[in-house]
């Protein structure tokens, strides 16, 4: 039973890579659309990205089951996740605090954990790997911590993802938080902002 | 008007310097060493780990050193302490029932399995001061028997079970979450996890006289001390690398198991009903008094009236920790000027009414 | 939020002996195990893929020794990953707040996955610490046995 499936090293500096992470989100989390990113400095296992690898690293426990989308529920990945982060794996995405899925495979919001009244954090924040983020236009972001208006690209998100996502804004306080994810990229959206689409005329 | 007042730099180091060097004591004397507290106040070190919910005797012993022997303030230190450290995991739920004893005894029955074993105990000395020990330089010898005790002796309650006269504790399913209050605010009504962990690092002065009271009536529910027991176990950890659970250690831990009268109810048959303690390391007293308050809190769960002190489940949890209550008791030498100063402010105002009043009114006094 | 670790009903004999091992080498008292590691004539070069840590467990009881689980209170424990030249990983998950103790037991976890090592460690290493635990818990269960309680009747009457 000698174990050789090789885990793939975490940060290379493990104290000051966990509060690059930690400060990458918490900046992206502050101000909605604005891309930021951070890596682990190694490279993570097939098909974790470079910042996604990081935020778990930063941020997932013993105390944060995770959600993985079958696309990512392979051994390299889930033996890193165990290793280095010791959470739990679990089925449920509604008893997840953190999940990780591809844009094309992110299941309905309201499958995660939304929280309560009471506990609003108690909600799943969900990692969405995507094809690609720029600031070039697309999406209209507003709400807290953009001054007017904010301007994001995201390729690669499933049909119906952004009436979804007004669905989700709607139940605030409850609701999920997104972390988009391309390479080393991060943009974050937390529950609070709204987002336009482009009108189809 | 606020007026911000700084200053007292120098004399609070000044403060930490004179504690530190009266810490010390008489440096004529030798100094204390950890070992020496860990071997020589080992009860100091167990309730300073029951209480400070770490174990860890070298890191309690150095707790009790820091606090110059004041055990709340030394639990305060371990509690924060460990804040500092990340949490590995959960481990399995020990096994009592496979325990390396070292004391057990019952008072329900005489001959049981096992027998009774004293182990080490205060209960049988007289309680004289013993100036042999003044004197210094004691190697007291203990005896050893033939055969060691039967590691897997029976618990009564167990015993108990066969005949179906006590109420079985059976485990609930393993997806059922489990209450931790060092990462969730109590939420009431709690649930009995919720009160075992906070009873278990509760102070055990306020447990004791909580204790205490259900015997002499405030909520009594008659009990017995079904068993005590003192020992180690093993503490198994499944590491989500490994997938599988591994002992990491073995820990010494006092169970108490009291069983009391219950004259039954429309869905119950008459029969014994139960309350838990379980501390780290030896501390018996602390166990007792945690079975007796677990049992009063239990009166809802039995259909008995919530009359008493020890069955109030939110006063009991929310005033069992002594570093909150330490804390809050304690805040109140933080300076409060200018709260006072508008206390003092009401009082002046109120007397002048009350003196203007008299005068357009007198009292007529009995004396006059 | 809490999380479970379903223990496997069934767990392979490979994995039994593993468990057996590793708790030797956790509730060996570590001079003995530093000394017996000594004495050893040849040992492997390993890596530390995760540096000796030191952290907490948060152990459980159960409400009246057999029912609904409840959190006692933490307790300090050390862990540490080693990986030998030839792919094995090792673990140590050590009680307490020694550092080198956590990765000695990593290390020699690592080395008796190798079968070529195992008989040879067990004989000189495992078997030893496994017998002086053995011991010193047969020599505080039999002070404990020096004060079971022998009752004897007083006949009333004759």
């Amino acid at each position: 039973m000698t174990q050789t499936v090789g885990i793939r090293p975490g940060f290379s500096d493990p104290v000051m890579g966990a509060q690059r992470s930690f400060r990458a989100v918490l900046d992206a989390m502050s101000r909605p659309g604005v891309i930021r990113s951070t890596s682990t400095g190694n490279p993570p296992p097939v098909p974790l990205s470079e910042a996604t690898a990081a935020i778990c690293l930063g941020l997932v426990d013993h105390d944060t089951p995770l959600w993985l989308a079958p696309a990512f529920d392979r051994p390299e990945v889930t033996a890193f996740l165990r290793f280095h982060c010791g959470c739990a794996i679990i089925d449920r995405p509604a008893d997840a605090a953190f999940a990780i899925t591809t844009g094309a495979d992110l299941p309905p919001l309201g499958d995660f954990a939304l929280g309560d009244d009471a506990y609003p954090e108690h909600s799943t924040t969900v990692i969405v790997q995507v094809d690609g983020l720029g600031t070039d236009g697309g999406l209209t972001l507003s709400g807290p911590g953009i001054e007017t208006t904010h301007r994001l690209t995201v390729e690669g998100v499933r049909a119906g993802l952004w009436d979804d996502w007004a669905a989700n804004r709607e139940l605030f306080p409850r609701g999920v938080d997104l972390i988009l994810v391309h390479g080393a990229k991060l943009a974050a959206l937390p529950r609070t902002v709204a987002v336009d689409t482009p009108k189809e005329d | 008007m606020y007026v911000a007042v700084k200053g007292g730099e120098q004399a609070i180091e000044n403060s930490q310097k004179l504690l530190a060097e009266e810490r010390r004591g008489d440096t004529g004397v030798p100094e204390l060493s950890l070992d020496q507290i860990r071997e020589q106040m080992a009860l100091a070190v167990d309730r300073v780990m029951t209480e400070g919910s770490l174990y860890d005797p070298e890191l309690a012993a150095l707790a009790i050193k820091q606090a110059c022997g004041d055990l709340q303030e030394a639990i305060f230190l371990l509690r924060a302490y460990r804040t500092t450290l990340p949490r590995f995991g959960v481990s399995e739920p020990i096994d009592t029932g496979h325990m390396a004893i070292r004391r057990r005894i019952s008072a329900t029955y005489k001959d049981l399995p096992g027998g009774q074993v004293l182990g080490p105990s205060f209960d049988y000395t007289h309680r004289l001061l013993d100036f042999a020990l003044a004197a210094g330089d004691t190697r007291p010898v203990a005896d050893i028997a033939e055969q060691a005790v039967d590691s897997g002796m029976p618990r009564v309650t167990d015993i108990l079970n066969h005949e179906g006269l006590v109420e079985v504790e059976e485990p609930e399913s393993d997806d059922t979450p489990v209450f931790d209050l060092t990462r969730e605010s109590p939420r009431y009504p709690a649930d009995r996890p919720a009160r075992l962990q906070n009873l278990a690092r509760g102070d055990e002065g306020f447990l004791l006289a909580l204790g205490y009271s259900t015997q002499r009536g405030f909520g009594n529910n008659h009990p017995f001390a079904g068993e005590i027991r003192l020992g180690e176990v093993a503490v198994e950890f499944a590491p989500e690398e490994l997938g599988f659970p591994i002992e990491i250690g073995e820990i010494t831990v006092t169970e108490c198991q009291m069983i009391n009268q219950f004259k039954g109810s429309a869905s119950q048959p008459p029969q014994f009903t139960r309350g838990y303690g379980l501390t780290f390391g030896h501390c018996e007293r602390k166990a007792m008094s945690m079975a007796l308050v677990d049992r009063a809190l239990r009166a809802e769960e039995f259909g008995e009236p919530v009359e008493a002190p020890a069955q109030d489940e939110e006063f009991v949890m929310a005033h069992s920790d002594n570093v909150e209550a330490s804390g809050f008791v304690q805040h109140l030498k933080l300076p409060h000027y200018v709260d006072f100063q508008a206390e003092l402010v009401t009082v002046r105002a109120l007397r002048k009414q009350a003196f203007a009043a008299a005068e357009v009114n007198p009292v007529s006094d009995a004396a006059e | 939020m809490s999380n479970e670790h379903p223990v496997p009903s069934e767990q392979t004999a490979e994995q039994q002996s593993r468990r057996r091992w590793m708790s030797v080498l956790s509730k060996a008292d570590f001079p003995d195990l530093d000394a017996l590691w000594g004495n050893l004539p040849s040992k492997p070069a390993w890596t530390v893929v995760r540096p000796p840590e030191i952290g907490m467990v948060m152990v459980r009881g159960r409400a009246g020794g057999s029912g609904g689980r409840f959190n006692l209170g933490e307790m300090t424990v050390t862990r540490c990953a080693v990986q030998l030249d030839d792919g094995a990983l090792g673990f140590g998950y050590v009680m307490g707040r020694n550092k080198p103790h956590a990765e000695l037991a990593a290390v020699v976890d690592a080395m008796m996955q190798t079968p070529s090592r195992r008989d040879t460690l067990e004989r000189v290493l495992i078997a030893p610490l496994s017998l002086r635990h053995d011991a010193r818990t047969d020599q505080r269960g039999r002070k404990a046995a020096s004060t079971k309680v022998e009752f004897f009747t007083v006949v009333r009457g004759s």
